[in-house]
């Protein structure tokens, strides 16, 4: 893995960083990506809010939810 | 819920009835989940499904459409009609995919158990988490917040 990471890379790792730890160089080309990068930087705020609506997600046993 | 109900009887000490309750819960979805994902893993067919991530990005890795400024998005979360527009997103995920995602957000299953209980490896698991946020986020995108500064529907 380069340290120069595309789009299509980080948003792979910003995923799979959701699911295991990343490894310490991961972790340092993201961050310099995210950095400068506000398609990931949205798209990280995005999967980070589509797991909280997960979470709150009424199920069918939710008496509010009738 | 029935299993859950009749076996209550057999159950000492309520302190943990919801752990043991969601504990139950958890066992019939994975069941019907490996029921259902024996034909589907096929959509894994080539490199796990990363072929269908292509779409999302240009031949040299930036985003054919870049994901937009979400109007707080928070607000979403108080709206009923939200989570309904979250649940087509979700159905439109073909199946396996949709269950990798749902043991992982909805479960909080960690993605060891979940390879374990579709039968696929780990980085599989994680490419199919994957390509369920980029398809979901898109949906939403598409669905509900696209527009949405633009004027309301």
């Amino acid at each position: 893995m380069s340290i120069r990471l595309t789009c299509k890379e980080a948003s792979r790792l910003i995923s799979e960083g959701m699911d295991r730890r990343l490894s310490f160089m991961e972790r340092i080309a993201l961050h310099l990506h995210v950095g400068v990068c506000d398609a990931c930087t949205r798209f990280s705020r995005h999967l980070g809010f589509l797991r909280r609506a997960l979470q709150k997600m009424p199920g069918p046993d939710d008496p509010e939810a009738r | 819920m029935l299993a859950a109900l009749q076996g209550a009887g057999r159950f000492a000490g309520q302190s943990s009835v919801r752990t043991w309750l969601v504990g139950i819960l958890k066992h019939k979805i994975v069941d019907s989940i490996r029921k259902s994902a024996r034909e589907p893993i096929s959509e894994l067919s080539g490199e796990a499904g990363a072929e269908n991530l292509d779409a999302y990005f240009e031949t040299d890795g930036h985003f054919i459409d870049p994901p937009e400024a979400w109007e707080d998005p928070e607000r979403a979360l108080d709206e009923r009609r939200f989570f309904e527009a979250l649940e087509r997103c979700l159905a439109s995920l073909p199946k396996a995919t949709a269950s990798a995602f749902t043991l992982r957000e909805l479960m909080g299953l960690d993605t060891e158990e979940i390879c374990k209980e579709l039968g696929i490896s780990a980085s599989n698991c994680w490419v199919m988490l994957y390509r369920a946020r980029m398809s979901l986020r898109a949906c939403l995108e598409r669905t509900w917040f696209g527009g949405r500064a633009a004027g309301s529907k």
